[in-house]
């Protein structure tokens, strides 16, 4: 309780700068992010970051000394080596994107393996310094590290901030882009450039392995909250923050655990909560969507079937729930619930296993029962529709067709000769 | 924005070969198109319809010959040229409105960095006006439906008050009410002396919809008005299929692996 | 000896993830076998904990089960909630990864894992780790089991071989004809997963993602035959794996490691050195084709000046210019014709033997016939015809003539 208290208090200058380092980085691969994966480019983060390690460990054997520097322009080297081994592989026309992807994941990978272990070797082999890269630990950021961060963070943000428009078009519609005169291949290196620069700051705290996560997943995220970019961008730099913060704060914590997983979780949890509870495009609401539709047409159709009823049993004013299960299809408790909701909203009213419809709810039942019967008659006389056929494509058209297209369906009918204001079923109706 | 152009073709092609792997797919093509009108491109599926506006625009590279814009390279003429691409070549998903959408026509009048100015936006609103689609402005695409999905595409390009226009496919997958706004927008633009190419897919409205027509199928097969080169035996060397030695030619260029330049 | 305990071990798993990586390859799903790879190691990691031991058996359990989550998990992401397939994959095998990577280190105390050994394996420690029963040594586990396991791979591809090759190169084919390609499916990813864990222990993450992509890839390089491209797979993943042991004695470095970069430099070799898809031999392409042209020129020079001219013949050094702007292609291009007895050279002249006549009159039919065809299929106007039929006749064989003569004629 006592750690958790002072890391809340912000006491520990460390503690400051590695939030703040985790904050920009959350906040940069973020943004970096939500390019990459509209581009449908995720996993080539993946394969930069893998890339990067022989980079991190030749800067490393090649300067001996443990600043970030050499081991970060190593790591881009290496990053940059690994694109274009990528972009030679597809075009030997022999080997896929996919595939080229996920050799140089692996080969470059195992490449910096072999060199960690040479580094092992070493006398001065502080090769625990180079661990942290594997997994990421934040808390072993320095605040030069920190600078660096920040300088790189600015500079990514400022680049997209500036070339807004020509990214946003390069995703969108490269082809137009091209069209109006820009150099496609030339913003598309530049954005891949973006993606090394945000690795390369990435992987002291979250390590080779799951820096992928850090651009893909709080992207991903915040594209179930908007379908404004502008607000998905700064939801993905939100999201990568909160992770990165997250992160350093469950770390401080328990120090044997290396920040990197802690962070991929916290954006995973942040992810699988917003798939769930974004409005719109998220799953609960896209359920809720689903139940409404569902309730409206079931008493859609029980208005219609009451009329139909009625028709059937002239001058009966009281029509027995049961009556209806049948020609509804479903069992009688669906009826009265169906009923009970009606009921409510002053559509029928409902005693003891029997309607009634009211003025409102009879005015209702005509309208679905007429949009039902002008469309059958459509696909009848028109269309040229088996008359056993016509029913059901009906009973899902009447409830979505709108005014204007009843008004030309009316139109077209008359042409032939129906009567449209009392209009007549072209089937035997269901008793 | 009338420009005077001392040469008079709006677009003027030259022994033009353009290979897809290396394979030609378009063969010697010789265009010289007539300014203000609406012109027609005609093939079946795979004729390079689509490869021929791409190469015209520089999009695809060119294995042999040039093409002119009014007597200059389409590199300098590129703002007096309007392209409508096909809308399924684009996610419409896309986190986008429709306003944006039709900035974007002018992008390469803008250049780096400069972001759409008040002036920009009026002169969007009113593209979007001539397609009927300005109150869908703050509409996001993914809720557009074909038809007026074309329509944004259109005003994307109208926004450029371009001289000539290269729509691909404009009238599929659209309901009658917008074929019909785009017939009368293409007619608008014939009136103010635009040239309007068209890939066109539907036999019936030719003769109703253009001027002048292009044939094509891995090479053309006419080009010329309406009434004098869309007849039937045009259109059996069009559509008649059997087209072995050009694909047999083409396949093996593609295979022995040269690309036939100079 | 021990040595090879180990090499074989590696064999033996490149082997396996080779044979069934190759289907990956082509089913355009390299990615996902690097996903499960990764997504893997919670489950074993849990396995370790619960059960307190090393043994085998939940461990493959643990493994095979968080395999065959993850790809539900894909799915899942991909079809319900709409999220595209490689941020799917990539926000999947990371949350899982991680997910292991904490339970061992928070665990680290009963857990006989530590995060490097998941990276790369403890492939050196195979012969130590040996199966006894009945007293006796029977050799070390993990040939056993990875042995096992590779014949129950190359029993599944020999078994279903007609069904993962349609369904590989045209699903919709296998559905009309009536095989199950979902189940195939299934079976095949249930394969993977096996391979993969199996060859975890071993080799460890990064390796199981290399010897399931790398070998299948390079063998794309030297065929397109599904039969060969699964042997060379196979045979590619056991050369990098005994390559890789070398390496690693050498270098004195981790074994695992050393056996990726072997795969990547068999790889990189075959980019390069393949004859039929190299870039060398792409390379030397329009260079052979160059000579080929000469070689096309120098006969219909030698032909036209006995036509036009009654000339039998042209001086060597005057021929040079005008059939090549290299002079290396023209003097192979002269070669090339005296090897093959079309052409003979008499006074530092060349002339036209009987046969070199006969092969200049088929290129010049094959000339003509194409300007007919451009002029009248074309509609290419009389000063281009020429020149189409210029730069096409190098490619009009016996064939392609034919077809012309007929379309000539109608």
């Amino acid at each position: 309780m006592d750690e958790v208290l002072r890391f809340l208090s912000l006491a520990d200058a460390n503690v400051r700068f590695v939030l703040a380092g985790s904050i920009l980085l959350g906040s940069a691969s973020g943004v970096v992010g939500v390019f990459t994966l509209l581009r449908r480019r995720s996993l080539l983060g993946d394969a930069l970051a893998h890339a990067a390690l022989p980079g991190v460990a030749l800067g490393f054997m090649l300067t001996l000394s443990k600043s970030i520097v050499p081991l970060l322009i190593g790591a881009s080297a290496a990053g940059i080596l690994g694109v274009l081994a990528i972009t030679a592989m597809v075009k030997t026309g022999r080997i896929r994107e996919d595939a080229a992807i996920g050799i140089t994941l692996s080969v470059f990978f195992g490449i910096g393996i072999v060199l960690l272990t040479f580094i092992q070797r070493l006398p001065s082999g502080n090769q625990s310094g180079l661990d942290k890269f594997l997994f990421g630990q934040a808390a072993a950021m320095l605040p030069q590290d920190v600078q660096l961060m920040s300088i790189v963070s600015v500079v990514t943000l400022i680049t997209i901030t500036l070339l807004y428009k020509e990214f946003r078009l390069l995703v969108f519609d490269a082809n137009y882009l091209a069209a109006q005169g820009f150099p496609v291949t030339l913003l598309d290196i530049l954005l891949m450039f973006l993606v090394v620069l945000v690795v390369m700051i990435g992987l002291q705290a979250v390590g080779v392995v799951l820096m992928a996560a850090l651009l893909i997943t709080p992207a991903a995220g915040a594209r179930f909250w908007s379908d404004d970019l502008k607000i998905m961008l700064l939801l993905a730099a939100l999201f990568g923050a909160v992770s990165g913060v997250l992160g350093v704060f469950f770390s401080s914590l328990a120090p044997r655990i290396p920040t990197g997983p802690v962070m991929v979780l916290a954006a995973t949890l942040l992810f699988a909560l917003s798939a769930v509870f974004a409005p719109r495009r998220g799953l609960l609401a896209r359920r809720m969507r689903q139940i409404q539709t569902g309730r409206r047409t079931a008493q859609e159709h029980l208005l219609r079937a009451s009329l139909e009823w009625m028709e059937l049993n002239p001058g009966a004013v009281r029509i027995p729930l049961d009556a209806l299960a049948g020609p509804l299809g479903v069992p009688l408790s669906a009826v009265e619930r169906t009923a009970a909701a009606l009921s409510k909203k002053g559509d029928i009213h409902f005693t003891n296993r029997n309607a009634q419809l009211t003025a409102a709810g009879k005015d209702k039942a005509l309208a679905i029962l007429k949009s039902h019967r002008l469309w059958e008659y459509y696909l009848l006389h028109r269309m040229a529709l088996k008359q056993d056929h016509v029913h059901r494509d009906a009973d899902q058209i009447e409830h979505i067709l709108s005014p204007d297209v009843i008004e030309r369906l009316e139109k077209l009918l008359q042409e032939d000769g129906v009567d449209v204001e009392n209009i007549t079923s072209v089937h035997p109706v269901a008793g | 924005m009338e420009t005077l152009h001392k040469n008079k073709i709006p677009i003027e092609v030259h022994d033009m070969t353009v290979a897809y792997h290396k394979k030609p797919v378009l063969w010697d093509v010789d265009l010289i198109l007539p300014e203000g009108e609406l012109i027609g491109i005609i093939g079946p599926n795979g004729a390079g319809k689509s490869t021929l506006i791409k190469a015209i625009l520089g999009l695809i590279p060119k294995a042999s010959g040039w093409v002119k814009i009014y007597g200059d390279t389409f590199e300098r003429m590129r703002t007096l040229v309007g392209y409508v691409p096909q809308k399924e070549s684009v996610d419409w998903d896309f986190p986008v409105n429709v306003l944006d959408v039709v900035l974007m026509g002018l992008y390469g009048r803008l250049g780096w960095i400069r972001r759409p100015g008040k002036r920009d936006v009026g002169l969007a609103l009113e593209s979007l006006k001539r397609v009927g689609m300005e109150e869908y402005a703050s509409r996001q695409i993914s809720q557009l439906s074909g038809g007026q999905q074309q329509r944004v595409f259109l005003a994307r390009a109208l926004v450029q008050d371009a001289q000539i226009y290269l729509m691909d496919e404009p009238f599929a997958g659209v309901d009658a009410a917008t074929e019909t706004a785009i017939i009368d927008l293409l007619n608008e633009l014939k009136s103010r002396n635009r040239t309007v190419l068209v890939v066109h897919h539907d036999l019936e409205t030719i003769n109703e919809y253009f001027d002048h027509l292009i044939m094509l199928n891995m090479r053309v097969i006419a080009c010329g008005p309406v009434k004098e080169v869309f007849h039937r035996e045009n259109l059996q060397r069009t559509y008649g299929g059997k087209l072995t030695i050009l694909t047999e030619a083409a396949e093996k260029i593609g295979r022995e692996g040269g690309v036939i330049s100079n | 000896m021990d040595a090879f305990w180990i090499i074989l071990t590696g064999v033996l798993a490149a082997g396996s993830c080779g044979l069934l990586g190759a289907f990956l390859v082509l089913r355009r799903m390299s990615l996902l076998g690097d996903a499960i790879s990764h997504a893997v190691l919670p489950g074993i990691a849990l396995a370790f904990l619960i059960s307190g031991s090393r043994d085998i058996f939940p461990m493959l359990l643990g493994a095979a089960g968080f395999g065959l989550l993850s790809v539900f998990l894909i799915e899942t992401l991909q079809k319900k909630w709409r999220v595209q397939e490689d941020a799917s994959m990539g926000i999947i095998y990371t949350a899982l990864f991680a997910a292991g990577v904490i339970i061992i280190s928070a665990f680290a105390g009963h857990i006989d894992l530590d995060q490097e050994c998941v990276l790369y394996g403890e492939i050196a420690y195979t012969p130590w780790d040996t199966l006894t029963a009945g007293g006796r040594n029977l050799g070390p586990r993990p040939v056993w089991l990875l042995g096992i396991v590779f014949l129950i791979d190359i029993l599944f591809v020999l078994l279903f071989y007609k069904e993962l090759k349609i369904s590989s190169f045209d699903p919709a084919l296998g559905i009309s004809l009536g095989f199950n390609v979902t189940l195939i499916h299934y079976m095949f990813m249930g394969a993977v997963s096996l391979s993969t864990v199996a060859a975890f222990e071993s080799v460890g993450a990064i390796l199981v993602v290399a010897m399931l992509i790398v070998p299948g890839a390079t063998a794309c390089l030297w065929t397109d035959r599904l039969s060969r491209m699964l042997l060379l797979s196979v045979l590619f993943g056991a050369i990098a794996a005994a390559a890789g042991y070398f390496l690693a004695v050498i270098w004195d470095s981790s074994i695992a490691g050393a056996m990726t970069v072997a795969a990547g430099f068999v790889l990189l070799l075959s980019i390069f050195f393949s004859p039929r898809y190299g870039l060398i031999a792409r390379m030397a392409n329009p260079f052979r084709l160059g000579i080929r042209f000469a070689s096309d020129h120098l006969l219909l020079s030698l032909h036209r000046a006995l036509e036009k001219e009654g000339k039998t013949g042209i001086a060597l050094d005057a021929i040079y210019g005008s059939i090549s702007t290299s002079r290396i292609q023209a003097s192979l291009a002269i070669r090339r014709n005296l090897k093959r007895g079309a052409v003979l050279k008499s006074n530092r002249h060349l002339q036209l033997t009987e046969k070199g006549r006969r092969l200049a009159r088929a290129l010049m039919q094959g000339h003509r016939l194409w300007e007919r065809f451009a002029d009248r299929e074309l509609g290419l106007p009389a000063d281009h015809v020429h020149e189409s039929a210029h730069r096409l006749e190098h490619y009009i064989d016996e064939p392609l003539r034919d077809e012309l003569e007929q379309a000539a004629g109608r």
